[in-house]
């Protein structure tokens, strides 16, 4: 599963980076940067919430096809 | 079929697209004429590059396909697609007819730059001249860098901001076309897949509109062969004026490249591929000796740090941030920025201004040095490269 | 309409409809702190926003419970109709009434929040918005529905709670003065 941004969503509020802090980081103005590849399973609740709590719903999950 | 077409001598480019052809577009069907496109291996010629007809049958399974057609050409350096509509409007018609055809769509808007008049005139002109049972719009636009770009351009159509969005056009039953690639398809319709790819080389077929601006004799727009030498396109120019130093291939999205690296290099993606450029809207710029390759760089990024649609952040904060460092010289700072901005917006313009900046702090290194020790070679060189001044978005 | 006459339902009315006001007043001062130039403290933003989620949901069961006791209850005298529409036929009613236009537009803030996915920003903010309005409403109701000595505590609590809101409406105020951006995520 991965993680993924809608730039032009996003505002830079940086919930999900303190949610899931071992997959994302903030760039210096305060926007996401996000992992390429599929979070381990351990951090897909983690995940869950910082897709739940961006205050643009900016962040999405996309599951792998198969 | 097309009837057989006596090949044309190489060295002189009979005009295909800048030529008048009066002879009546043949009635084939739409898969006919779908398969014709697709033989000859045209590719968008507005930048991207993207299989023409692979786009065409896309549109074509949606329900209520539209064509826009895009003059729009929001780079202020080029000029191609505005000369294509000035001197040949009907050749664009009749491809947007055909491709209007060929995805079934009954409704074709012209997209046209708001800036210039006569290219409005001229293509209203053709309009009026002609029926071709399909609905015509002519929209005007506002003149910013970004706004031809597809999803830029629908939005602004839609009653929206001239702003990229995520959305692909294609995906939506929008068929957006620049000029010239549709003026390609109207020659294919007339005279076939074969015909078209007796110009060009083999994986890049056909002819194309380059823009040339700078240390030539003769700037403007002309009609040449894919695969013919950047030497000899500079020639149709009539000349290099002064010694080049460096050119810049694709416009302000494009790359600077050493002209001695480039100048017997085929214009071809292909070639240009190993020295990280590509053709893109095929606008070329000569930077010559006695200018200065660092101070152009500089305004040319400022330019496209304040055409940032401002909807992504890496965008609005990143490309000013890269213009400070490059006026500041600052080139450590510009390679660190680089992956913070490039693929982080929603459309290519981040990605482009990095390109941009890399290549000019690559190319210019020693330029850069020159400036860090106070001195400057081009300072008596009036500017060269164009910058937009619009402020609108709507 | 019949209701019970038990003084312990006119209790549990009042007293819910008071930690109703306090808690939507916790809830909107949560709602003005959530923005990216302003923390609580040290605590991450993202508990200021999920504190704003949770006491907004505590808050909506406690005036869940301030409305049925109200309808129970004989000597509130409100009638179903008065919790959404205002019938201002008498003082007391005007501000029920203003109880019930408050509700009113709590219901659209709460719908369209749990309704977010299906909405676009612009609409889901332009009625997030109305809490703006919802608030106040809720504070005059609270203020002018009770008798002249109980008013007097009252104003005293609600005057606190217009300070609270005031007071976060100024911090974010000065916090939106400062140089954009100032980021406060973890750094890279």
């Amino acid at each position: 599963m991965k993680i993924r941004v809608n730039p032009i969503l996003c505002d830079g509020y940086g919930q999900c980076a303190e949610l899931l802090p071992e997959a994302v980081r903030l760039d210096e103005w305060g926007y996401p940067l996000l992992p390429a590849e599929p979070l381990p399973r351990t951090l897909e609740p983690s995940a869950r919430r910082a897709v739940a709590m961006c205050p643009r719903l900016a962040l999405s999950l996309e599951e792998k096809r198969r | 079929m097309s009837a057989a077409v006596a090949a044309e001598p190489r060295e002189r480019t009979a005009a295909r697209l800048l030529a008048p052809d009066p002879s009546p577009l043949p009635r084939r069907s739409r898969r006919e004429l779908l398969a014709e496109i697709e033989a000859s291996g045209l590719t968008g010629r507005g930048g991207a590059a993207f299989p023409t007809a692979r786009k065409l049958a896309t549109v074509a399974r949606a329900h209520r396909p539209v064509v826009v057609v895009n003059g729009v050409e929001g780079e202020p350096a080029s000029w191609k697609d505005k000369v294509l509509l000035a001197q040949n409007p009907h050749l664009v018609v009749d491809g947007a007819v055909v491709a209007a055809r060929v995805v079934g769509a009954h409704e074709v808007t012209f997209a046209v730059g708001r800036g210039n008049r006569s290219v409005r005139t001229h293509l209203e002109r053709a309009l009026a001249e002609r029926s071709d049972g399909v609905e015509v719009h002519l929209e005007t636009v506002p003149d910013r860098f970004v706004a031809g770009e597809e999803s830029a351009l629908l939005n602004f159509l839609n009653g929206g901001p001239a702003k990229p969005t995520l959305e692909k056009p294609y995906e939506r039953g929008v068929l957006v076309q620049n000029v010239e690639t549709l003026a390609s398809v109207g020659l294919v319709a007339r005279h076939g897949a074969a015909w078209f790819r007796q110009r060009g080389t083999a994986d890049e077929p056909g002819t194309v509109l380059v823009t040339v601006l700078g240390a030539v004799r003769t700037p403007g727009v002309a009609e040449v062969e894919l695969g013919t030498t950047f030497r000899e396109v500079l020639q149709r120019f009539g000349g290099l004026t002064a010694f080049p130093h460096a050119l810049l291939v694709g416009g302000y999205f494009g790359t600077w490249v050493r002209a001695h690296d480039v100048l017997d290099l085929p214009l071809t993606n292909v070639a240009l591929r190993p020295l990280g450029a590509r053709l893109g809207a095929r606008t070329i710029a000569v930077l010559p000796l006695d200018a200065c390759g660092v101070a152009e760089s500089a305004r040319v990024l400022r330019y496209l740090a304040n055409e940032s649609a401002g909807q992504c952040g890496p965008c609005v904060f990143g490309i000013p941030a890269m213009a400070d460092a490059f006026e500041r010289l600052d080139v450590d700072r510009l390679r660190r920025l680089a992956p913070l901005v490039a693929e982080r917006g929603a459309c290519a313009h981040p990605t482009g201004a990095t390109r941009f900046a890399a290549s000019a702090a690559g190319v210019f290194a020693d330029e850069i040095e020159r400036h860090r020790a106070g001195g400057c070679s081009g300072a008596a060189h009036p500017p060269m490269l164009p910058l937009g001044a619009s402020r609108d978005w709507r | 309409m019949g209701g019970l006459n038990n003084p312990g339902i006119w209790y549990l009315m009042r007293g819910s409809g008071v930690v109703t006001l306090i808690l939507f007043t916790g809830v909107v001062v949560l709602g003005i702190a959530t923005t990216k130039r302003m923390r609580i403290g040290t605590m991450p933003r993202f508990v200021t926003l999920a504190l704003h989620r949770s006491v907004s949901l505590l808050a909506c069961a406690f005036l869940g419970v301030h409305i049925v006791a109200a309808l129970a209850d004989s000597y509130a005298k409100v009638a179903l109709p008065q919790l959404f529409v205002p019938y201002p036929t008498s003082s007391y009613n005007l501000y029920l009434g203003l109880g019930a236009l408050s509700f009113d537009l709590l219901i659209a803030v709460v719908v369209t929040s749990l309704l977010r996915h299906r909405l676009t920003q612009r609409v889901w903010k332009g009625i997030h918005w109305l809490a703006y309005a919802s608030w106040p409403l809720a504070l005059a109701h609270s203020i002018g529905i009770g008798t002249d000595s109980e008013s007097a505590w009252l104003v005293g609590i609600a005057l606190a709670c217009v300070a609270a809101v005031a007071a976060a409406g100024a911090w974010r105020l000065l916090a939106s003065r400062q140089p954009y951006p100032k980021y406060l995520g973890a750094p890279l």
